[in-house]
């Protein structure tokens, strides 16, 4: 299969360069290993939008952090995405704390990050009266946000999609090699793709991909965080991103609501081996709760609704790698993006992305579509809007999800984008069905018809996340017939 | 369109066992200006899916199954006039007695209601409440989740199957499961005795050779897309895994069954109080909330055993929220009543003072007790007991006062296990 720019990759990253690239009249296919857009990293992060304090002056993470953040409110606004800016505190509880926040509020200020400034005990308990009480001081940064990042990365795809971008998921790039006319070859899992220029947006694979392209090597880490998710209550203990005082190793544990009204704990960080190992470890869950306690010592697994982890891809050198890969032509890479990866994505799209329509001699398109904003979802709507919705379309009547007051129509809807959901796991993320406090346990039953119908499949081929993540092994008659397999 | 574009007499959330017979009784009481609410196509509730028999040993002397069970209470109703609306989602219920609910035939409707019977039920604890770590693949289901999937829609969860919890639902599955020609490899409880009805135990589990592991929990889930195995502990007193004694079984499937839950988020959007023991609402002898005009009663108020008891807790009401609309029930002074030694979640939480009629204690012992007494004290004056060869937390103990004794109540009530062995 030919294509003028092949982008492997379709995370945040990778969808925000498709949707800048998109712009332009040019043919790009977007290829992924997984069976949804967003299935790496994107999927599994804390969700801030960093205000940019954190990565050291003169650094890619600290230009392009910073650009990142002011981007956010109109794209989010664009693109109809969750995002809010309740601020951050990174507290400390030492006088060598206090040396690392002092530091870290002189680099905010030599970043240009708005607002900056340092907090001290009693002004940190009048901001967020659950907070340690032991506390000393803390950076105060008002312009932190909260995003969704699947939601983001979903609503990237589905702009660049509508300007005419290919996405094909469940293709495994196996290698990258460029031939003696210059055009680039892709071993993927369907097939072979050709294309004149191929960019790498490959999250934890990056490396991985980049080595299959040069001699110059590339190493990535695989940095595993585990979480926890809380329910919804109100009001919520803290109404600011709480971080700690950062180590080698990251940005520490936080307590932070997320952009829909929940308490996240975490992220642990642990180098693994295998890429690709989501498991959560009970020593990773106890060690984000014990931290978790140092911020708000009521902290406890009570109101858990789920679990899980994100592998960050950590570049042995600690400093995103972005533009064309060296020594090649038509090759572009975003390799080692991990935090602040998701506040980056909207400006590493723009840098890359007019780079390469510069290199390639791309066109603006004439007939560009601006994004389709997401309606409103039923639970954020009046009264008003709900008899109005329903009366237009009566499957806004028929709640599929009770937890989180999702409806049919929502959820056909978000099988139907230009992007659409094909999984349990890829309707939950973009409706919201089943991520409440059942945690599916009433709704995964018909959103698994609803899919089946939508895709016309057989319910038995209905997956949670793809490959063979099937819900179902059969019917029940299948069951009877191949008679018990008791041993 | 906010205006309310309906007004009822008595509304009831919920057309399973408890919300049915609420009606029926609040019909019979003479409220001919009712309606019940049910989100799913059919009245009936969880019953649709219980298959299994056991229902109705107490209420009708015999041994109905779930369906059957519901359908009595469904012909009645139909027989009685009772409008029950389906396919409608109640989306919010306030303190002034509005309900808010959405369908498609019906659309938004604002409704009305001189009193408010809540008979939403419960849901079932998720993995995710129990911070068990592993993977997050298919093949994790609630054991009620998997028992729709079997029971009502026909297909097989899976085919190798560990249960975590001896709760009823899921003792119930190891046996569904079985009969299905699954192979149900074990029934894990992380407590020492289970939190099932015995005759679950032995019927489910004993009769067709499934190990039961007490004091054992799922430590590790194994498998990237669909489950391929869980590691099983035991644990220590404080409920921690020991090391060393993890058993691994190869299994495509795990059922849990760790505890339901009250649904209470509407109630709550009333202001309702909730109990932190029951999760359900806190309520009088007459099974009123902490808002005047809203009535609790079945699951939702606290979970049962038996769908016999949710019918007759129902019924109560059902009468009194049928007395409230009429404007016959006076909200006084109340006498509390407490748990003591070895008793957990005692419902009513409160009796109205100078009432002569009898009061069910319901509870759920703490521990497990053999050959005990339970004792219900008025202030330090003993006022009933009963003698049981066993008391566990597994089934629910009820404990009725006479209605000489309840009229002459004058300091708080205390219900405490004296310990037999």
């Amino acid at each position: 299969m030919y294509s003028e720019i092949l982008l492997i990759g379709a995370g945040v990253t990778g969808c925000a360069l498709a949707r800048v690239l998109s712009r332009y009249d040019v043919q790009l296919t977007v290829i992924d290993r997984g069976a949804d857009v967003a299935e790496g990293a994107s999927k599994a992060n804390s969700g801030i939008v960093h205000a940019g304090f954190d990565a050291h002056p003169g650094t890619m993470k600290a230009k392009l952090n910073v650009e990142g953040a002011t981007m956010y409110p109109e794209l989010c606004q664009e693109l109809g995405v969750p995002y809010g800016q309740p601020g951050a505190l990174v507290i400390g509880f030492t006088e060598d704390d206090r040396k690392t926040i002092e530091n870290l509020v002189q680099q905010g200020i030599d970043n240009g990050v708005p607002g900056v400034r340092l907090v001290e005990r009693d002004e940190i308990l009048a901001m967020e009266p659950n907070t340690n009480p032991e506390v000393l001081c803390a950076l105060y940064a008002p312009t932190s946000g909260l995003t969704s990042p699947y939601e983001l990365t979903f609503a990237l795809a589905d702009h660049a999609a509508l300007n005419g971008v290919t996405f094909r998921m469940n293709e495994e790039v196996t290698n990258v090699w460029q031939g003696e006319d210059g055009l680039w070859h892709v071993q993927a899992t369907s097939g072979e793709y050709t294309c004149k220029v191929v960019i790498n947006c490959a999250g934890v694979g990056s490396a991985t991909i980049h080595n299959m392209m040069s001699d110059d090597k590339r190493e990535i880490i695989n940095r595993r965080g585990q979480y926890y998710l809380m329910d919804r209550v109100s009001p919520l203990p803290f109404t600011m991103t709480m971080f700690q005082c950062p180590t080698k190793m990251g940005k520490g544990v936080l307590v932070s609501p997320t952009v829909h009204g929940n308490i996240l704990l975490g992220p642990s960080a642990e180098d693994i081996p295998d890429a690709l190992d989501v498991s959560t470890t009970a020593e990773g869950l106890q060690f984000v709760l014990e931290k978790s306690k140092l911020t708000w010592p009521a902290a406890s697994p009570r109101g858990t609704i789920t679990n899980f982890s994100g592998i960050r891809a950590h570049e042995a050198k600690g400093d995103f790698i972005i533009g064309a890969v060296s020594g090649r032509t038509n090759a572009y890479e975003t390799v080692g993006i991990e935090s602040p990866g998701l506040s980056s994505a909207p400006a590493i799209a723009e840098m890359l992305g007019k780079q390469i329509a510069e290199e390639q001699g791309l066109a603006k398109k004439a007939d560009y579509k601006p994004a389709k904003p997401l309606p409103k979802p039923f639970h954020a709507m009046s009264n008003e809007e709900r008899a109005a919705a329903v009366a237009a379309d009566p499957l806004y009547g028929k709640l599929v999800c009770r937890c989180e007051v999702v409806t049919e129509a929502e959820i056909r809807a978000a099988i139907r984008r230009p992007v659409g959901a094909t999984t349990i796991d890829g309707v939950k993320r973009r409706t919201r069905a089943g991520m409440g406090r059942c945690q599916g346990g009433f709704c995964s039953p018909r959103v698994a018809e609803i899919i089946a119908e939508e895709l016309g499949i057989p319910m038995t081929e209905v997956t949670k996340c793809g490959g063979a993540s099937r819900l179902l092994t059969g019917t029940i008659q299948d069951a009877m017939k191949e008679g018990c397999c008791h041993d | 369109m906010t205006d309310p574009i309906m007004t009822v007499d008595v509304l009831v959330v919920g057309a399973g066992p408890a919300g049915l017979a609420a009606a029926i009784a609040a019909k019979e009481d003479g409220i001919d200006n009712l309606m019940v609410i049910e989100r799913e196509h059919n009245p009936g509730g969880i019953l649709r899916q219980c298959i299994h028999n056991g229902f109705g040993l107490h209420r009708f002397k015999e041994e109905l199954t779930g369906p059957e069970y519901a359908q009595r209470d469904i012909d009645k109703a139909r027989k009685l006039g009772i409008y029950i609306q389906c396919d409608t989602t109640v989306l919010s219920v306030e303190a002034d007695h509005t309900v808010t609910c959405v369908s498609s035939e019906h659309g938004l409707q604002i409704i009305k209601a001189k009193a408010i019977i809540l008979a939403m039920g419960c849901r079932e604890r998720p993995r995710g409440a129990l911070a068990t770590p592993g993977t997050r693949c298919a093949g994790i289901y609630s054991a009620g989740t998997a028992q729709k999937f079997v029971n009502l829609e026909g297909y097989m969860p899976g085919k190798r199957v560990v249960i975590l919890g001896s709760g009823d639902i899921g003792l119930i599955m190891a046996r569904r499961m079985t009969l299905q020609g699954a192979k149900v490899l074990a029934c894990v409880e992380l407590m020492p005795y289970s939190s099932g009805l015995n005759r679950n135990i032995v019927q489910c589990l004993n009769d067709y050779d499934i190990p039961l592991y007490l004091s054992h929990t799922v430590i590790d889930i194994q498998g990237k897309e669909r489950l391929s195995g869980v590691t099983v502990a035991k644990v220590d007193e404080n409920r921690q895994p020991i090391p060393g004694t993890e058993i691994h079984f190869d299994c495509d499937t795990l059922l849990l069954s760790v505890g339901l839950i009250p649904e209470n988020e509407l109630s709550q959007g009333a202001g309702v109080k909730l109990s932190p023991l029951t999760s359900g609402a806190e309520v009088d002898d007459v099974l009123q909330t902490s808002v005047p005009g809203i009535f609790a009663c079945g699951n939702v108020l606290h979970v049962h055993d038996l769908v016999d008891h949710v019918s007759n807790e129902s019924f109560k009401a059902g009468r009194a929220a049928a007395a409230y609309a009429r404007g016959q029930i006076e909200t006084g002074e109340t006498i509390a009543v407490k748990d003591s030694n070895g008793v957990r979640g005692t419902v009513p939480q409160r009796i109205r003072k100078g009432v002569n009629e009898s009061v069910d204690l319901m509870f759920r012992p703490d521990r497990v007790f053999r050959k005990a007494t339970c004792i219900v004290k008025c202030g330090n004056e003993e006022i009933a007991r009963k003698k049981a060869p066993i008391f566990t937390p597994g089934e629910m103990a009820v404990v009725t006062l006479k209605p000489e004794i309840v009229a002459k109540l004058n300091d708080t009530v205390t219900v405490e296990i004296e310990r037999g062995e």
